[in-house]
């Protein structure tokens, strides 16, 4: 089920689609949003390690951070903003920036999660966005395999076993609230609101960050045309979605399912009729 | 601050940072300590502002500005004094600003000698004393004194300057010799310019490490956003201050700003970022020693035996610190009431007397010697906080008994038995003769009251829940502490505790706790007249005893019975000073000096940067803002000859605390280490001083013994032992000494475990692997850390050779869910002698692979230094 269909299903219940756009050009790093997730959907903490991963010991999407801010230390050679790069030739440290994006569940147009999950726990909000119901949930991980972007996990601890991810503070926006990230940003880098009037903004933030000279600045996830649909939840990155540790390409896998059981179906049929004609050959 | 402008904050408020054409921050880690307040400068970088950060580390705030200038830690003066020499050398200061609105045209008394004179000393200097007296750096034909204080009574070191204005004594408001033309040798524009001669870009890039070219564009980028048309901002915070050289750091931002214009007008200002809550509140309530509420100076037991002598001494004829004894005897109303009169004085007589320096340092070395017998502990975490953590534990556990007060069991209330002295044997939980008493305080959301913010806002919340268990309020603790000893003095007839029993002490309470009322606490500090009916402003203030108020710059916070600090109008309902959210002193003023918005004749500068400005038609000022200036003084006001306090302001003089209504680029008075701001290197530093023979602040308050022991530096005997530059932060996942984060599991698993920053080429040198442990020693400690290699450091080429530096945030302790060693053990007792700041910013340290030693071997390793060859050598086989 897809965004479209919402109405389908609730009738005038159906809402306006919403989601994020997270602007990264100026993400502060400051991790507010995975605290203020956390703090309002009782999301364990899940391990006090250092990783020497820059400044990012939460290392990536799971069951346990529905929020997760990347950072990347990154040298010249990759393209650097011109505020950065040239005539610094006599500065130390001038090939040098350091990125940071807060990533999230992406609630794409086309969710893989949602396909795959044979229990119904995941379903499609009257908001547009894809939530996982706790107590549907067995944990069978259908999910995890599902997504292209590894979103989702088993909660392995408090006896939890169930399949977890970014809700889109489903219970806040059925109170009028945005979502708990959104509202602790203190940059505006997590910007909520309806689809349409974020995707508007967030072309428009791009063409001014290229006319300043951030060449590599792009959307990522903001068509229809890629390959989940489209997400509720799209970036705006300075760089190639790899450096982010985003795929450059995602599909979703169940997007192949119709010609991959159109083959199927012909790999059948044709196998009954070659068994047929071997039947009838010897007949 | 308070020497420059007159008053100890910052100057502007941060969402006018929106407003500014170029904004450098420098010792601000702005983006991750104040990362609610970094959306104005990311606001104005979206307006088009460029964004600088100067700072030895690549931070979370130099990835948000437009450039990144590195320099070395502990070289600020020479940088902002280099930038100072820019000006200058090419003509871009703000003319008409300068000559009209800072003591620049001033001319100093004859005989005055310089830095360049003297080879880093001011003339004046007393070298049995370790002092200077100021006499001969004051403006030519007056006397001067800082205008809230005499800060140095009777040769006694530790009083404390650099918090209130400053004045002079003279006649009619203004300075009696001047030359407009700028062009006499003994004005301060010519000894400015005489005294920066030397901090060239080369200088800059031979004693900071900063590339030139980086340099000179910073320079250019701040020159370009000055005039009439444009402002730049400065932004800083302890990475400025906390050097013994920290106040004149300052000063040197100051002298910046003036020349560029940039005080008191839309996008301009100094914002000194507050590093906790309400830190500028405690300030303005001080929980200092050495000041009163509203930055009234304490008496001195030497100088102050009646009223008269404190007002004489204290006050200045001109600037609105004129008006000391109305405050004063407020003060002394709200303190005594109706025991407060003509006839005794006002109740003078009871308030405490300074007799030296009774600051936190001085106090915790009496300790030490045993002279100190109980002490409390309201959140603060010296064990962990403070400079050379384990002489701190050293001396709370000489104490006979010790009180703290916090929300967890932090180590300052379990150093006896879990320190790390005690894992070392160098302590005995058995042999410490301290009784530690534990309370437990309530949270923030768990009491009422205001905070003063870093713009000087005084905010109300309210309380969200009820405390549990044992925890209560500060105000709680402090009313009924209060009340039970003056139970038990009440049959005393002694006449010292009189002050005590007399003491207006009967707040409204409520509640099964008994909680005391905050609003009505509030009340007497807004103050009020003999009918008791609330003040509205300190102009209503009266020497006479009419009038009682806590705090005369808080005066108007209850304005009207109301309380203004709860006002909560949105900034979408109002124009951007939001001048109807909550309250700000003095006088809900939001953008101070604010009169120099507009030219000496009252006209904006530009409409760009218009904000107050004189209405003939209304005859008085008008603007957005409150206006910083008496409402109907026309721009041609000139004070009679014997004209006192704010009536010997001219109508054009903006700086209304300042004994001439300038700003002060050159400080005549209230600054102990020099009236123009000098490069000295830090107490400890690897390298010497390449522009004077003087290399360190001769003023600086060391403290020579066995718990203290120093560096070698510059090339001393030992000095090679420590060849690196070690320095403290804060990340924005932690807050100060971790007692308020290390407890929570949401914040300690993003920053889980303590680390040392070091460049690729430091850990090559000491084959340092990253994430592997790396031991961090100086004569004081030695920590282990976690390795974080990375680009976001850089060696910088320092007087010809390479320096490098090791930056460790200073959050962890022993204590709470992620542990770790406390940074601040490394660090010594050296200050900076206005403020008794400690130089945690800059010191010097070795570095080694590994983690460190477990037990006596610790203390052994400390003692292993400093490496000789022969020593090296034993080691090696």
């Amino acid at each position: 089920m897809t965004p479209a269909d919402a109405h389908d299903t609730y009738g005038t219940r159906a809402r306006e689609r919403v989601g994020f756009f997270t602007d990264t050009s100026i993400c502060i790093g400051c991790k507010a949003c995975e605290v203020a997730c956390k703090e309002w959907n009782l999301v364990p903490e899940d391990g006090l390690a250092f990783t020497g991963f820059s400044y990012d010991n939460t290392v990536e999407l799971s069951a346990n951070s529905w929020r997760h801010v990347a950072f990347i230390e990154q040298s010249a050679e990759v393209g650097l903003a011109p505020n950065m790069a040239p005539e610094r030739g006599d500065v130390p440290q001038a090939d040098f920036r350091w990125l940071m994006e807060s990533d999230v569940c992406k609630h794409c147009t086309h969710a893989g999660c949602l396909d795959v999950c044979p229990t119904g726990a995941i379903l499609r909000t009257e908001f547009g966005t894809v939530v996982i119901q706790d107590d549907v949930c067995n944990g069978c991980g259908y999910c995890v395999t599902g997504c292209p972007f590894g979103v989702i996990s088993i909660r392995e601890i408090a006896h939890d076993g169930g399949a977890h991810k970014c809700t889109l503070c489903y219970d806040r926006l059925r109170g009028d609230l945005e979502p708990a990230c959104a509202k602790a940003c203190p940059t505006g880098s997590i910007q909520f609101g309806p689809l349409d009037e974020l995707r508007a903004r967030a072309r428009g933030r791009v063409a001014d960050l290229r006319d300043a000279g951030h060449t590599n600045a792009r959307l990522y996830l903001a068509s229809d045309d890629d390959g989940v649909g489209g997400a509720g939840a799209f970036f705006l990155l300075l760089d190639e979605p790899e450096v982010y540790g985003l795929p450059p390409d995602p599909v979703v896998p169940t997007r192949h399912l119709r010609s991959m059981w159109a083959w199927a179906a012909a790999a059948a049929a044709a196998l009954a009729a070659a068994s047929r004609i071997a039947a009838g050959g010897r007949r | 601050m308070g020497t420059s402008f007159g008053r100890g904050g910052a100057t502007d408020f941060q969402q006018d940072l929106a407003e500014s054409d170029c904004i450098l921050i420098m010792g601000s880690n702005m983006a991750e300590n104040h990362p609610v307040g970094f959306q104005w400068v990311m606001e104005a970088k979206a307006r088009g502002a460029t964004v600088f950060h100067a700072d030895p580390r690549f931070t979370r705030t130099s990835a948000m500005a437009d450039r990144y200038v590195p320099l070395r830690a502990g070289s600020d003066i020479a940088f902002l004094g280099g930038i100072v020499h820019y000006i200058l050398e090419h003509e871009r200061w703000f003319d008409e600003y300068v000559k009209a609105y800072t003591n620049a045209p001033v001319l100093i008394k004859d005989g005055y000698a310089d830095t360049e004179d003297l080879d880093g000393f001011f003339c004046g200097w007393d070298a049995e004393k370790g002092a200077y007296d100021s006499t001969a750096w004051e403006y030519a034909g007056t006397s001067m004194k800082s205008a809230a204080g005499q800060r140095s009574q009777g040769g006694v070191r530790g009083n404390q300057a650099g918090h209130g204005g400053a004045a002079g004594d003279f006649a009619s408001g203004d300075a009696p010799e001047l030359d407009e033309t700028l062009q006499d040798p003994r004005c301060v524009f010519q000894l400015l310019r005489k005294h920066y001669q030397r901090y060239t870009p080369e200088m800059v890039e031979q004693v900071c490490g900063t590339p030139k070219a980086d340099f000179e564009r910073l320079c250019e980028a701040l020159c370009d956003a000055s005039g009439r048309e444009r402002t730049g901002a400065f932004v800083y915070a302890v990475g400025l201050t906390q050097h013994t050289t920290g106040v004149q750091t300052i000063r040197t931002a100051a002298i910046m700003q003036l020349l560029l214009g940039n005080i008191g007008r839309p996008g301009g200002g100094i914002m000194a970022m507050r590093g906790h809550a309400s830190i500028q509140g405690s300030t303005d309530i001080p929980t200092l020693y050495d000041i009163l509420p509203g930055y009234l100076p304490m008496p001195h037991a030497a100088a102050h035996d009646v009223l008269a002598d404190y007002v004489e001494t204290n006050a200045a004829p001109n600037g609105f610190w004129g008006n000391m004894d109305r405050y004063i005897v407020s003060l002394l109303k709200a303190y005594w009431g109706e025991h407060a009169t003509a006839e005794n004085d006002y109740a003078f007589g009871y308030l405490p007397r300074i007799t030296g320096d009774h600051s936190v340092y001085q106090t915790m070395l009496d300790a030490l010697d045993g002279k100190v017998r109980g002490y409390f502990i309201l959140g603060e975490n010296p064990a962990v906080g403070s400079a050379n953590g384990k002489l701190h534990r050293r001396a709370m556990a000489n104490l006979e008994w010790l009180v703290v007060r916090d929300f967890s069991l932090i180590e300052s209330a379990t150093f006896w038995k879990d320190g790390p002295e005690v894992e070392t044997g160098e302590m005995a939980p058995d042999a410490i003769a301290t009784e530690v008493f534990f309370l437990p305080a309530a949270a923030h959301t768990e009491k009422e009251g205001t905070f003063t913010n870093t713009q000087r806002m005084l905010q109300w919340r309210d309380k969200a829940v009820e405390p549990t268990g044992d925890q209560r309020s500060e105000l709680w603790f402090a009313y009924h502490l209060g009340r039970r000893i003056r139970d038990k003095l009440a049959a005393s007839t002694e006449a010292r505790d009189e002050p005590i029993q007399r003491l207006t002490w009967d707040y409204p309470t409520s509640g099964p706790l008994d909680e005391p009322d905050a609003a009505a606490v509030l009340r007497e500090i807004n103050g009020w007249n003999a009918q008791h009916d609330p003040l509205a402003s300190f102009t209503d203030l009266a020497a006479d005893g009419s009038t009682a108020c806590g705090c005369w710059i808080y005066c108007g916070v209850y304005k009207d019975g109301v309380n203004q600090a709860a006002r909560r109008k949105p900034h979408w309902e109002q124009n951007r000073f939001a001048l109807e959210w909550a309250w700000a002193w003095p006088a809900n003023r939001r953008l101070l000096y604010n009169r120099a918005s507009a030219d000496p004749e009252g006209h904006p500068w530009s409409e760009r940067k218009k904000l107050t400005w004189w209405d003939d038609a209304q005859g008085k000022w008008v603007g957005d803002d409150v206006p910083d200036f008496e409402l109907t003084k026309p721009p041609s006001y000139r004070p009679a000859p014997d004209a006192r306090a704010q009536d010997a302001i001219a109508g054009d003089k903006p700086f209304v605390m300042q004994a001439d209504g300038r700003g002060w680029i050159f400080a005549p008075a209230g600054i102990i280490d020099g009236p123009l701001p000098t490069h000295y290197e830090p107490h400890e530093s690897p390298v010497r001083n390449p522009l004077y023979g003087q290399a360190t602040n001769p003023t600086r308050q060391q403290y020579q013994r066995p718990e203290n022991p120093y560096n070698p530096s510059r090339g001393a005997p030992g000095a090679s032992s420590y060849p690196y530059v070690v320095t403290s932060y804060r990340l924005t996942e932690h807050h100060t000494a971790g007692a308020m984060t290390r407890t929570l599991p949401y914040l300690s698993e993003l920053q889980p475990e303590l680390f040392c920053e070091v460049s690729p080429a430091l850990a090559a040198e000491r084959r340092l692997r990253h994430g592997e442990w790396a031991t961090i020693i100086t004569a004081r400690a030695a920590i282990e850390a976690r390795v974080m290699v990375t680009d976001r450091i850089a060696p910088l080429q320092v007087d010809g050779r390479t320096s490098h530096v090791v930056a460790l945030p200073y959050h962890w302790g022993y204590e709470g869910l992620s542990k770790g060693d406390a940074v601040n053990d490394l660090f010594a007792l050296a200050l900076d002698a206005n403020v008794h700041i400690q130089e945690v910013k800059a010191a010097s340290c070795d570095i080694r692979p590994g983690r460190r030693p477990r037990g006596a071997a610790r203390p052994a390793l400390v003692d292993s230094y400093p490496r000789t060859e022969a020593r090296e050598g034993r080691e090696a086989q």
